[in-house]
């Protein structure tokens, strides 16, 4: 958790917002997804989302539901997850996973915090797990020092970002527009006031993500958020490039040109 | 009859029966699943609203559905067996029941676009029906597996003017038209209610939906005490999602003589793994918004279900059969694809009734535990859906040609 708000606090003296990527562990293999976001973050990512594959992902649009089938049938395991965390934990970055609840609580919310920690795991997004039914996830990710990341919307009004913002630690993830994940032609205007609504109740730093893949729109976004967060577009390289050499080559172009576009 | 506070079962605020229930959903969705709680309940205790549902449920609808004693199939059951007649309904099902509901709360609420999920389709014929009435767009979302074995259905609701889309993801069936959905409500919330067919979900659909069936069971319980002058022995019931069953069972759970029987799809039988019964065969965890029992692997995952029904086809439940499950007030028992079909059989050649696919799952049942029962002993079943959606079905299981 501490490393993640170490991370906020050297963008914000470089004058710009955090990058964030995701990839689905598992795509388009186990040894590949851990593989690819390293380069990720060797070539200018601040911390990166390790996907939790789920059979039902509600908040996904087409393109990371392709790659989630895929690492499904490569029978990716929670635990084959938690051995990515800790091949990417060697960085020094923060290193998160985004899970649906399901898993977790199948899994044991005891263990899974625990064995996150044990790979030494920064934090986790819950993209379905509402406040008010996390009491044993809250108690369990502030015993084990894990950052608990919720995901608001723009369809949140304001005392319900209260609430939600005040059982957040280490980052607000804030929904870009109402929908699925997946790349957008535009940013949605209403991301910007969603952050202006979330700065009145807290301090914390806000990332947005939903729709943001080109760094035209990572500027746009990194001008008024904290974080930008970018998850498709690594995933639809991987998915139109089957030349693996040619996909890495595209990905490091995308995390650099994203990267360049934050300074404000 | 009305949706008065007074005969609504209490649950807790946040919709949790025991462990189970509540909202896993996306923060996205949390403000309308409150404007939706909100407007149910002023709903509920305007007499505007209520005399406009009963007045549909008679006028439309055909309520109430008779209750029916079928004397030739209960010599084979070796009791007797009354038919609460859902299959009579507009539309050909009990769905009907709560759509008009939920369809009544849409214009509520100002919203002009409906999304549904279906299996077998009755529940997006019903969807379609009530949006061609109240003039709302209507999409249906159904997987591409069950748009094949129930192609009158699509048409049904093609010809009320409902948008039908074929998911392909995943499984290809009621899971996946529900994630889709889910998708589909997400984007769109602000003008688009989803109207979910079942007692799954988030809250308050469970509650929600429940309360829009209990007219089954309050008639039924009227019904019998004037045909058979004393409460039956047991009520039985398919269970795929659960509104059916839920709909008949929730007035008799205060009467402690009569027994709930639910019967679930066993596919090709449980020890198969190719089988829906999520209660039998399956364990606590969470799907579609809700904490149910769920048929998943040791990871959370969602395990494909399978069974001849595809009303019944789905590996959740409602939360509040987990319940009754484990504080033991009902009792689930699987019901193979055979022996649903045998069942399927007998009633349509000693009653002269073809019940759906999925009903004739709770018929089976009815034989399987009759040994229990005295031949004088009542059992009310629910003949929850008639079966001209299934006859293509059918029809290729016995090896006719048509």
């Amino acid at each position: 958790m501490n490393s993640i708000l170490e991370v906020f606090k050297k963008t914000k003296v470089e004058n710009r917002a955090a990058l964030i990527a995701y990839l689905p562990a598992g795509f388009p293999n186990k040894e590949k997804s851990s593989e690819i976001l390293r380069l990720i973050l060797d070539n200018g990512a601040d911390m990166v989302e390790v996907g939790l594959p789920y059979s039902d992902p509600l908040m996904d649009g087409p393109t990371i539901q392709q790659a989630v089938e895929i690492s499904l049938e490569n029978k990716t395991s929670i635990d084959d997850c938690f051995q990515i965390v800790k091949e990417l934990s060697t960085s020094k970055k923060p290193v998160l996973i985004m899970s649906y609840y399901s898993p977790i609580e199948k899994y044991g919310v005891s263990k899974f915090v625990e064995n996150f920690a044990l790979a030494n795991g920064a934090g986790v997004i819950t993209p379905d797990l509402t406040i008010e039914e996390a009491g044993p996830w809250i108690l369990k990710t502030t015993e084990q020092e894990i950052a608990r990341v919720f995901v608001v919307a723009p369809s949140s009004k304001a005392a319900r970002l209260t609430k939600v913002a005040s059982e957040v630690t280490g980052f607000v993830y804030a929904a870009s527009l109402m929908g699925v994940t997946g790349t957008r032609a535009q940013v949605s205007s209403k991301a910007e006031e969603l952050v202006a609504n979330l700065r009145k109740t807290t301090d914390l730093p806000i990332a947005v993500g939903l729709g943001v893949s080109t760094p035209a729109q990572a500027k746009t976004v990194g001008a008024f958020a904290d974080g930008v967060i970018v998850g498709s577009a690594f995933v639809k390289i991987l998915l139109e490039n089957s030349d693996f050499e040619k996909a890495k080559t595209l990905i490091v172009e995308l995390t650099q040109q994203l990267r360049a576009a934050l300074p404000r | 009859m009305t949706l008065s506070a007074e005969n609504l079962r209490v649950d807790s605020a946040a919709g949790h029966f025991g462990p189970y229930g509540g909202r896993f959903v996306p923060e996205a969705l949390i403000s309308a699943l409150e404007e939706l709680d909100l407007e149910y309940h002023k709903a509920i205790q305007d007499p505007e609203f209520n005399q406009e549902l009963s007045g549909l449920q008679k006028n439309y609808v055909g309520r109430p559905s008779p209750l029916t004693e079928a004397k030739r199939f209960s010599e084979y059951a070796k009791l007797r067996v009354f038919l609460k007649r859902e299959d009579l309904n507009h539309t050909g099902s009990h769905k009907i029941n709560n759509v008009l509901g939920q369809a009544l709360l849409t214009v509520r609420m100002g919203k002009k676009r409906v999304i549904a999920e279906t299996g077998a389709g009755q529940h997006g014929v019903a969807t379609a029906t009530a949006a061609a009435l109240f003039g709302l767009d209507c999409v249906v979302y159904m997987g591409e597996e069950d748009t094949q074995r129930q192609a009158l259905n699509v048409a049904r609701m093609k010809l009320l003017g409902a948008e039908v889309i074929p998911v392909t993801t995943g499984t290809r069936t009621l899971k996946d038209a529900i994630n889709e959905a889910m998708r589909d409500w997400v984007t769109n919330v602000e003008t688009t209610h989803y109207l979910l067919g079942t007692v799954a979900g988030p809250h308050p659909f469970p509650t929600m939906v429940r309360d829009f069936h209990r007219v089954m069971g309050v008639e039924a319980r009227e019904q019998i005490l004037n045909q058979a002058g004393r409460l039956p022995e047991a009520i039985a019931a398919c269970v795929g999602g659960g509104s059916n069953a839920i709909g008949i069972f929730h007035p008799f759970i205060d009467d402690e003589t009569v027994q709930l029987h639910g019967f679930e799809a066993a596919g090709d039988g449980v020890a198969t793994g190719r089988h829906a019964a999520t209660l039998t065969g399956g364990s606590p965890g969470i799907l579609h918004g809700t904490r149910s029992y769920v048929l998943q692997d040791k990871d959370g995952q969602t395990l494909p279900s399978h069974s001849i029904s595809a009303g019944l086809d789905y590996p959740g439940v409602g939360p509040e059969h987990a319940w009754l499950k484990d504080i033991k007030r009902a009792s689930y028992h699987p019901i193979t694809d055979t022996e649903a079909m045998d069942a399927f059989s007998l009633l349509s050649k000693t009653e002269g009734i073809i019940p759906a696919i999925e009903t004739a799952h709770a018929l089976a049942g009815v034989l399987k535990i009759s040994d229990q029962f005295k031949p004088t002993d009542i059992v009310v079943v629910n003949c929850s859906g008639r079966g001209d959606k299934d006859v293509e079905t059918a029809a290729k299981w016995f090896g006719l040609k048509i």
